[in-house]
């Protein structure tokens, strides 16, 4: 399988006054398409730090990275943003939506910074990524007429709208309730079924149980590395759950 | 982004924030209106007394014996400085720019209809006296050469001494009218001009051949003035040259003397007494505009607390792809929008401001269109400037930093 990502003793240290932070300590990871990838590890252990510079919201200190073939760690500003623009999907563990603003205007957002792309065209996608995260008929609902995991659905659908080359989740049921983080992993299990490269970070094993490879950080290092053996099934989890009485 | 998509974007924010976003835009909008109210009154209180002071006469030239001081006229009392019929008649032959000359004499007295006596002024000139004034006969005739020059007891009067001595409205020409006892034969009735800017009722004037005026009211050779027009606006300044020239060597001048006289425009008038509203409009439109300012910075301030309470879209807009300028265009155009619109709201409540002010004042009240178009540039212009800071903050932000923002 092509490799998506490939990063060779990536460092990122972060300048407080006169202390210095290693928030990365040298990092090899290479993440092939197709992969379905945790990211775990204790709080403070360069889990953020790791993902955002996948993600090319920050640039490393040191090392190399390239993402879909593409050297990334020299670029500007503008050039990471166009990276972004084009090959990148975040979703957050807040969700981040644009209050007031309805389902498809906030999947509609990514592609509103893609010249190429006109409204039409755009609205289409959006509506179709509405449909693959199953909310079709909530398109005019505004985010506060949702609940938390249909604003993550929301979320997760403007994430795919570009058609990234990998999705990049940092904690994104960490504010979800058990039932609704597997609804939301039976949902990327979908989508990494469909063939997307999904990276993921969760400190929960439970949720980095239904990935295909687990990665480890401790202190800015990556101390363990592994296939996920027995994975589970997050829509049969889900089943297992029993609903709970209002 | 591209423009249309980033008005879109800046549309959809101020909607989200009606109630906020019309008061932001208050400021601007109080403004402007003041802006375009306060030029339109100082334009139409100028344009008032400029009107008032075209109807005194046209393209009018005036000589007064003496050196006119800032203070006013400075008069000569020796023989040599008083002017006289034959200055205006050498006037009259040399001065091609001058289309018209009349001596003026004045006096004032009682005149006296049967039982109606009124206390008025008698103006001795001659026929051109009328066409320099422009005042209209408007039953009856004007005087004629030989009447002006043959001290004939024949006179014009002003629709107030009509009015005093015969009665409102009658037409009394024909009638014997007596000034200071001496009668005059009434031949005309000059058309009403009213009040001029010094709340003078211009009516209330008895025009005479100034012959007559002079041999029997004042009994003097000489005379208070000459009164002149010139062929054009444009040829008032040649035409007061040539007066002085030919005032020189009839007053025998020689070169390193002074004038004797004085030669005053109705431009120069009309420009000294609208130099004062002039000052008064530029006034207003300051203090108008100090209010347009303080807007600007109410938009300001309203785009600092946006950028902050939307840091988190910020960061969020960075990560999707949004680039730094899209963040500062999005601001950008948001606070310029605020602004022109607010500035198109001001131009509508300008305009009617103005017509409430007009039919208050009766002043010809006119909102001038290089207010208007001023007020617009002037209000992008402040949309830029005072949205740049806030809007820079917007896109300086680090996309990480934003998005953590709580
Ligand atoms: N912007 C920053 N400035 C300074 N230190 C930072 C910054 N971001 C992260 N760090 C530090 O880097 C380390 C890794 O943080 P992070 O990647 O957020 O950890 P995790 O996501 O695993 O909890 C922590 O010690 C954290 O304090
Ligand atoms: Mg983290």
């Amino acid at each position: 399988m092509k490799t998506i990502i490939d990063i060779k003793s990536l460092k990122k240290d972060y300048h407080i006054g006169e202390v210095t932070v290693h928030a990365l300590r040298g990092v090899d990871l290479a993440i092939s398409q197709g992969e379905f990838v945790a990211i775990m590890g204790a709080s403070g252990s360069g889990k953020s730090t790791m993902l955002n510079i996948i993600g090319c919201l920050d640039r490393p200190t040191d090392g190399n990275y390239l993402l879909d073939g593409v050297n990334v760690a020299g670029m500007s500003k503008n050039e990471r943003a166009a990276i972004r623009n084009l090959k990148i999907g975040f979703v957050f563990q807040s969700y981040n939506l644009l209050s007031r603003t309805s389902a498809l205007e906030n999947v509609e957002l990514p592609l509103m910074y893609n010249p190429a792309i006109g409204a039409r065209e755009r609205r289409e996608r959006a509506m179709a990524a509405l449909e693959a995260v199953g909310l079709t008929d909530r398109m005019d609902h505004m985010p506060n007429q949702l609940s938390g995991g249909q604003q993550q659905r929301v979320a997760i659908a403007r994430s795919l709208v570009n058609d990234p080359v990998v999705i990049l989740a940092d904690e994104a049921t960490g504010n979800l309730d058990t039932r609704t983080s597997y609804e939301i992993m039976s949902l990327f299990q979908e989508l990494n079924a469909r063939g997307k490269t999904i990276v993921f970070v969760t400190h929960e094993p439970d949720i980095a149980r239904c990935m295909t490879r687990s990665v480890v950080f401790r202190d800015g290092h990556i101390i363990r590395e592994e296939e996920v053996r027995s994975r589970l099934d997050a829509a049969k989890m889900l089943r297992a759950i029993p609903v709970e009485e209002e | 982004m591209n423009l249309g998509n980033l008005l879109k974007v800046a549309i959809k924010a101020l909607k989200r924030n009606k109630m906020r976003s019309f008061l932001t835009m208050l400021g601007i909008i109080i403004g402007v209106a003041s802006v375009i109210t306060m030029l339109a009154i100082g334009q139409g209180s100028k344009k008032s007394i400029e009107d008032q002071i075209s109807s005194m006469g046209s393209n009018m030239l005036f000589v007064m014996p003496g050196t006119m001081r800032m203070g006013g006229v400075q008069q000569g009392s020796s023989a040599s400085q008083r002017l006289t019929v034959s200055d205006a008649d050498a006037i009259r032959a040399e001065c091609h720019a001058v289309i018209a000359v009349s001596p003026e004499v004045r006096s004032s007295g009682q005149a006296v209809y049967g039982n109606s006596n009124w206390p008025t002024t008698i103006y001795g000139a001659n026929e051109q006296y009328l066409e320099i004034r422009s005042w209209e006969v408007v039953s009856g005739r004007n005087m004629t050469d030989s009447e002006a020059r043959g001290s004939a007891k024949i006179c014009l009067v002003g629709r107030t001494v009509a009015d005093e001595l015969f009665g409102e409205g009658i037409d009394p020409t024909g009638e014997t009218v007596r000034f200071r006892s001496i009668p005059f034969k009434i031949i005309g009735v000059l058309k009403e001009k009213g009040q001029n800017s010094f709340g003078q009722d211009q009516d209330d004037v008895i025009i005479a051949p100034y012959t007559t005026v002079q041999k029997r009211i004042l009994a003097q050779t000489y005379i208070q003035s000459i009164q002149m027009s010139a062929r054009s606006a444009g040829e008032s300044a040649l035409a007061q040259q040539q007066v002085e020239e030919v005032l020189r060597r009839t007053h025998r001048l020689r070169e390193d003397e002074d004038n004797d006289f004085s030669i005053r425009s109705q431009e120069e008038l009309a420009t000294t007494m609208t130099s004062v509203t002039e000052i008064l409009t530029i006034l207003l439109g300051a203090i108008a505009g100090i209010s347009l300012l303080v807007g600007g910075i109410g938009i300001m301030n309203i785009m600092y607390v946006s950028v902050t309470e939307r840091t988190r879209e910020i960061g969020l807009r960075m990560s999707i792809g949004g680039r730094s300028v899209d963040i500062l265009l999005q601001f950008l155009i948001e606070s310029i929008m605020l602004s022109v619109f607010g500035g198109l709201i001001g131009i509508v409540l300008g305009f009617g401001a103005s017509s409430v002010v007009e039919a208050l004042t009766s002043w010809p009240i006119s909102v001038m269109w290089g207010s208007v178009f001023l007020s617009f540039a002037v209000c992008t212009l402040i949309g830029v400037f005072f949205g740049w800071y806030p809007a820079r903050r917007a896109s300086d932000l680090d996309p990480i930093d934003a998005l953590r923002f709580e």
